[in-house]
């Protein structure tokens, strides 16, 4: 499996760190409600399919955002974390 | 009173040469760790490159002028070697690095064999010139690996690894040269 770091291109897998799924972009307002903050801790999707998650790139430390597909194993996009993806 | 004896990081250990390879300790006295702040890179840039001739690099480059250098460590972060940093106080967060490196450069006509031991990345001459950088793995080490010449490669660890990396490319080289 290789993963496109946007700072440093195609990466072996074992470069990265996972960390989860991409919701944990999307943090609810302040004043959302506790159910609101439990489902952005809790819940998450299992989807066999195309899915989004957070992965680290160890050696140069940035956070990225990555679609892969769970079913085909393929890698399609990967976007920095700080540029503000959900 | 104690006496203190500076030692490099790799005291000791080196220099060796290897079949076709030799490694050598690059002793790094003065650097700082820059991370410009958001928006802030282009400013960073030129008062750097105003006061030592190297500018802040673009990602996976490094930049080298009259003894100065800068190479790209990583997301937003360069390491600048020169005599000393102009004024970048609101512009970047600057970590000091002098003696917190450890840095050693293979020369050559086995050096790149012996990294490709190593690195998980293609680091032939094709697609990893000179003034190349990289952030990746030596084993299992987070490095950078830099071309700094035809045959010559830096490699830059954490302090604390100076050991590890020595070891890892001994080995490496040892191995190379068996089969050679």
């Amino acid at each position: 499996m290789r993963i496109t770091c946007p700072h440093c291109g195609e990466r072996d897998r074992r470069e990265f760190t996972y960390q989860g799924a991409s919701e944990i972009m999307a943090r609810p307002d302040a004043d959302a409600g506790v159910s609101a903050f439990a489902d952005y801790l809790h819940l998450r999707d299992n989807p066999a399919g195309d899915t989004r998650d957070m992965w680290y790139h160890d050696p140069c430390g940035a956070w990225i955002v990555v679609d892969r597909n769970t079913v085909t194993h393929a890698v399609t996009g990967s976007t920095l974390a700080r540029e503000g993806r959900t | 009173m104690v006496k203190l004896i500076a030692q490099t990081p790799c005291e000791g250990q080196l220099p060796m040469t290897i079949g076709d390879v030799t490694l050598t300790e690059v002793v790094i006295q003065t650097a700082w760790n820059v991370a410009p702040f958001a928006g802030k890179e282009a400013d960073v840039s030129k008062a750097l490159e105003a006061q030592s001739g190297v500018g802040f690099p673009a990602a996976n480059r490094m930049l080298t002028k009259a003894g100065s250098r800068s190479i790209w460590v990583g997301a937003g972060r360069a390491l600048v070697q020169c005599d000393g940093l102009p004024e970048l106080s609101g512009l970047a967060a600057v970590t000091e690095q002098g003696d917190a490196i450890a840095a050693v450069r293979l020369d050559g006509p086995a050096a790149e064999a012996t990294l490709a031991r190593l690195v998980p990345l293609d680091l032939r001459v094709s697609t990893f010139k000179r003034g190349h950088t990289a952030r990746s793995f030596v084993g299992h080490m987070a490095a950078s690996v830099t071309r700094v010449g035809a045959e010559a490669f830096e490699v830059m660890v954490m302090r604390s690894m100076a050991r590890t990396l020595v070891h890892e490319l001994e080995e490496a080289a040892k191995g190379l040269a068996a089969r050679a």
